[in-house]
């Protein structure tokens, strides 16, 4: 993509502005029972070396063969990255010494993998959206654990993600700021759980990125880059970003080059550090795997799992904002996780979608958020909320007592009609009751009465002073029409 | 066959054996113990690694059981030798090579499996060259092995060839009835025609590699030797099938291969290419080709000359694509998990330690050519030029075959065997050469049988190669079968190591 140089993106550097480029290559775990090649477990945590078969262990004779489920959800996050599926694709051999790398390989997809170019939209602040192409995705072995704290004197070695199925993402170099790194990394996590081809889960390394940056003047070739590895959260590969684009800018400028290399970032001290050099990589020698025939399937294999496909997040926001007529940041916020937008959707429903959005965003997202809750553990129910939403559609309640209302069900639960007929929280539309209190009021407070006369904004202190007398519960639209009848206020 | 007090057990065909087995003219157990003595007497030879004389007797009583119950499965009782290339539980496996010391796995490998599921019995672990890469089984960690021909008198000892040397002699000095073997250039149908036995290489996918140690995966494929076709096909019936564990393995149903012995070579076409007619091959395997031929005429066959215009770039291209498989086969010896382990200061330091002591000579010269070959910058010229000339290979034999051409007759060795030491100690392409009409048929995937034809001007056995179509190996049975016929079972010397 190149897109007009946006200058709000720019660092300010000593000299000039400066352009970041980068690109990314996230490493995201398939969601499966088992390994790639192998009938051994996925399940995280356990004993070390609970999960791995002897596939996984590399002992002598044994033969990788594929996990077909593996397959079928690297097609799915394919189809979801609007991405060419590849119906011949072949597994080869990165090799490479390393305690925790049984085979002396890894087997990945080298030359051909199972899906080529892509694309991702991603929403930015202030309602501007970019495109980052997507270069291909690869299925991969993850490799097993070096545990370097168990023993003083030697390494062990823990086998049980040695064999999980991961895909590489690579996308194209088309993100301009730490900002874009990071949205798009959300929105590509959104897209995989949507999917449910990988949980997204960064704490368990569920997914992990390899951030590519590089500096230029505005419009200036690409510089050389430097590959930032293994960055294992939003936020640190927004700061991983910041501070490797500035250590480049810095060098740049006092006069330096940039040398192409591997980075690590050290989120406690605020510093990426030089791994390996260029001259230091390793010579993979990669090569077909012999032992595993080439990858083939045809287009209705790719045609039945794209049919089976839930409606993915670009989709379910237009038609949300079609459908409930909301704005295209609610609609946004709403389907940002899978979960959020069927609960919202279950809400809205039948009902005014605005009203829906609404009471999901700001009390339930607010309230969510401050008592640390999931939307899977929200205490609220779709169906209590929704209910909330008729009582005041229906003018039983008003807003103010349906947020007392959400309180009581969010702490005690409840079905929030049986819950307001208990409780006499019903708004008040007998004209009789309210005008027996309106009545009362003026008969108190002569003097206010004539003020209001002269300025009727002080109906708000009459309105106010029913709805107090009432216990909050009288119809507010009914309460100013008979005020301001009594009152003789316009 | 007489009664069982003057028949030499060990001596009968595997389908002697068999059917006296079955007619319970011999126990199995008494099978067993008359291999257990040879084996005992012929340890010069140094054919077997490990024997497993209890097991053997356990397995053979098991047998016995079996056999009186009526329940006789189609290897019951029968004694074999097993490459120790095939992984086999609770049974130590090295491969040949000093990085496997002190390895056992922790299962079966799918060839014995299918052997043991079939009544066979175990008596040892073969010995061969060095992760199979070899072709006088002089590489092995584990001291040479010995072939029991000898020159006509001489006392020189001569090679069984190799990888599957161990298997070769020990099928030939009468310590089992048949063993297993894998191919991977020529390790089955070289050491078979050196010692005067038959042995298949099967279509690659016709048998499971799961659970042998692998060479050149792309190349490798495991096979019988045995002292008769009509052996060798019952022997194949078994090891082969299916297995969804290898996914290179066919999914095929497995023929009666033992039937097809009887078949005959009526209206078949043999060709004879004319590749193989190397420069400097000797009037007596030119002659031996000859009578080959002639064998296959006499018994209604068509002789055709062809063409197969790729041979001669077989050999290179083979150089490059094992030892490439090689070098990343052979990274998991790293003595992280099993096997030999040598200290070092640190990870780097033990693991070149390690495989400095753990590899042979030859190891590392294939692991070092295979390196070189995949490296960033030599990975074109090297890889992708062989893989292209192994396409050129394979369309040559398919070319053949679509013109009516149902097998191919090749001499299987440029010469009878040679002595220990005498080739590859100053040029290791001495030894590469040895392959020379083997390797072809491996870069094709097809199968190829060799079967004794007569003996040289020394009295050693000599052999000829017959290559099929895929998956036909019922048609070399069948050919091979009439070349045995006439040309006669070679009959071993007196055993001078007993």
């Amino acid at each position: 993509m190149t897109a007009a140089v946006n200058p709000k993106k720019l660092i300010k550097g000593g000299l000039h502005d400066w352009e970041v480029v980068i690109g990314m290559e996230i490493h995201a775990q398939v969601t499966s029972r088992s390994k790639l090649f192998s009938g051994a477990s996925t399940e995280f945590g356990g004993e070390p070396n609970d999960h791995v078969s002897l596939v996984d262990a590399a002992m002598p004779g044994m033969l990788p063969v594929i996990n077909e489920e593996c397959v079928a959800q690297a097609v799915r996050t394919g189809l979801g990255l609007k991405a060419q599926i590849n119906h011949r694709s072949v597994f080869d051999r990165k090799n490479y010494f390393y305690p925790d790398l049984p085979q002396g390989y890894q087997i990945s997809q080298f030359k051909d993998p199972i899906v080529g170019e892509g694309e991702v939209l991603v929403d930015l602040a202030e309602g501007e959206t970019i495109t980052v192409g997507i270069e291909r995705l690869h299925l991969e072995q993850d490799a097993g654990k070096s545990l370097h704290d168990q023993n003083p004197t030697q390494s062990f070695v823990d086998l049980n993600r040695s064999g999980v199925a991961l895909m590489e993402i690579v996308s194209r170099p088309d993100l301009r700021s730490s900002e874009e790194a990071r949205a798009y990394v959300t929105k590509l996590r959104t897209i995989l759980r949507y999917l449910g081809t990988c949980d997204g889960d960064m704490e368990k390394g569920s997914l992990r990125a390899d951030v590519n940056v590089s500096v230029r003047k505005p419009g200036a070739p690409l510089g050389t880059r430097c590959e930032i590895k293994n960055v294992n959260s939003i936020r640190f590969i927004g700061q991983a970003i910041e501070t490797e684009a500035r250590r480049q800018i810095a060098i740049i400028e006092d006069g330096g080059t940039i040398s192409q290399e591997t980075r690590l970032f050290d989120p406690g001290k605020g510093e990426t550090r030089s791994m390996r050099s260029k001259e230091e990589a390793h010579d993979y020698r990669y090569f077909p795997d012999p032992d595993l025939l080439p990858l083939e399937f045809d287009q209705a294999y790719v045609d039945a799992l794209a049919a089976g496909l839930p409606e993915l997040p670009d989709a379910k926001k237009a038609r949300f904002i079609e459908t409930y007529g909301l704005s295209s940041y609610d609609a946004g916020v709403l389907i940002a996780e899978r979960a959020s937008a069927d609960y919202f959707e279950a809400v809205a429903t039948g009902r005014d979608g605005k009203a829906a959005a609404n009471w999901v965003i700001n009390e339930l997202f607010g309230r969510l958020n401050k008592e640390g809750h999931s939307i899977e553990t929200s205490p609220v129910s779709a169906t209590q909320l929704g209910a909330i939403v008729d009582l005041i559609g229906e003018g039983v309640i008003s807003g103010k007592i349906a947020k007392d209302l959400f309180e009581i069900v969010w702490s005690e639960g409840g079905d929030p009609r049986e819950v307001v007929e208990s409780r006499g929280m019903k708004q008040v539309t007998d004209t009789g009751a309210i005008e027996a209190a309106v009545d009362a009021i003026i008969a108190k407070n002569p003097d206010k009465v004539s003020q209001a006369r002269e300025k009727p904004t002080l109906l708000g202190w009459f309105v106010g002073q029913t709805m107090k007398a009432t216990g909050g519960k009288a119809n507010p639209a009914a309460v100013n029409a008979l005020l301001k009848a009594k009152l003789g206020i316009e | 066959m007489t009664a069982s007090g003057t028949t030499i057990l060990n001596e009968l065909t595997l389908a002697e054996a068999r059917d006296g087995l079955k007619a319970k003219a011999f126990s199995a157990a008494d099978l067993t113990r008359a291999h257990l003595a040879a084996m005992e007497k012929a340890r010069g030879l140094n054919a077997y690694l490990v024997e497993t004389p209890d097991q053997a007797l356990t397995m053979a009583q098991a047998a016995d059981a079996k056999i009186a119950a009526g329940e006789a499965r189609p290897l019951e009782g029968i004694p074999l030798g097993i490459k120790d290339l095939f992984c086999t539980e609770g049974v130590a496996t090295t491969a040949g090579s000093k990085i496997l010391e002190g390895f056992t796995p922790a299962y079966e490998s799918a060839v014995t499996a299918n052997l043991w599921r079939d009544g066979a019995v175990l008596l040892g672990k073969l010995n061969l060259d060095e992760f199979a890469m070899g072709s006088s089984n002089e590489t092995s960690a584990y001291g040479d092995v010995v072939s029991p021909w000898r020159r006509a008198g001489s006392d020189t000892r001569l090679v069984p060839g190799g990888s599957s040397g161990g298997s070769a002699a020990a099928v030939a000095a009468h310590l089992c009835l048949g063993a297993t073997a894998t191919d991977t250039g020529g390790s089955i149908r070289q050491p078979a025609a050196f010692t005067g036995t038959v042995g298949i290489k099967p279509t690659y996918g016709r048998v499971s590699r799961w659970g042998t140690v692998a060479y050149a995966s792309s190349l490798d494929q495991a096979g019988p030797i045995a002292r008769t076709v009509r052996d060798c096909a019952i022997l194949l019936g078994s090891m082969a099938g299916a297995d969804a564990r290898d996914t290179t393995c066919a999914d095929l149903p497995v023929p009666d291969f033992e039937a097809a012995v009887a078949r005959g070579v009526k209206g078949l076409t043999i060709g004879i290419p004319k590749e193989y007619r190397v420069e400097g091959m000797s009037a007596e395997i030119q002659a031996l080709w000859d009578q080959g031929a002639a064998m296959l005429k006499d018994a209604g066959a068509t002789i055709r000359e062809i063409s197969l215009p790729h041979t001669s770039y077989a050999l290179p291209a083979y150089y490059i694509v094992a030892p490439a498989e090689a070098s990343s086969n052979l990274a998991r010896y790293d003595g992280v998990r099993y096997g030999l382990r040598v200290p070092g200061k640190d990870i780097a330091g033990m693991y070149e330690n390690t495989r400095a002591a753990g590899f042979g000579r030859e190891v590392k010269r294939r692991i070092m050519i295979g390196t070189y070959v995949l490296s960033a910058g030599y990975y074109d010229a090297y890889y992708v030029r062989a893989q292209k000339i192994r396409t050129l290979i394979k369309r040559d034999f398919e070319e053949a075959y679509a013109a009516g051409i149902d097998a191919i007759l090749t001499p299987a060795t440029p010469a009878a065997a040679f002595g220990v030491g005498e080739k590859g100690s100053g040029d290791p392409v001495e030894m590469y050469l040895q392959d020379v009409f083997t390797i072809t048929v491996n870069m094709a995937g097809l199968p190829g049988i060799s079967v004794p034809a007569g003996l040289d001007a020394q009295g050693l056995p000599l052999g000829l190669q017959l290559i099929g179509r895929p998956f036909d190996e019922e048609t070399l049975f069948a050919a091979a079968q009439v070349i045995e016929d006439a040309a006669g079972r070679t009959r071993l010397p007196p055993a001078w190591w007993a």
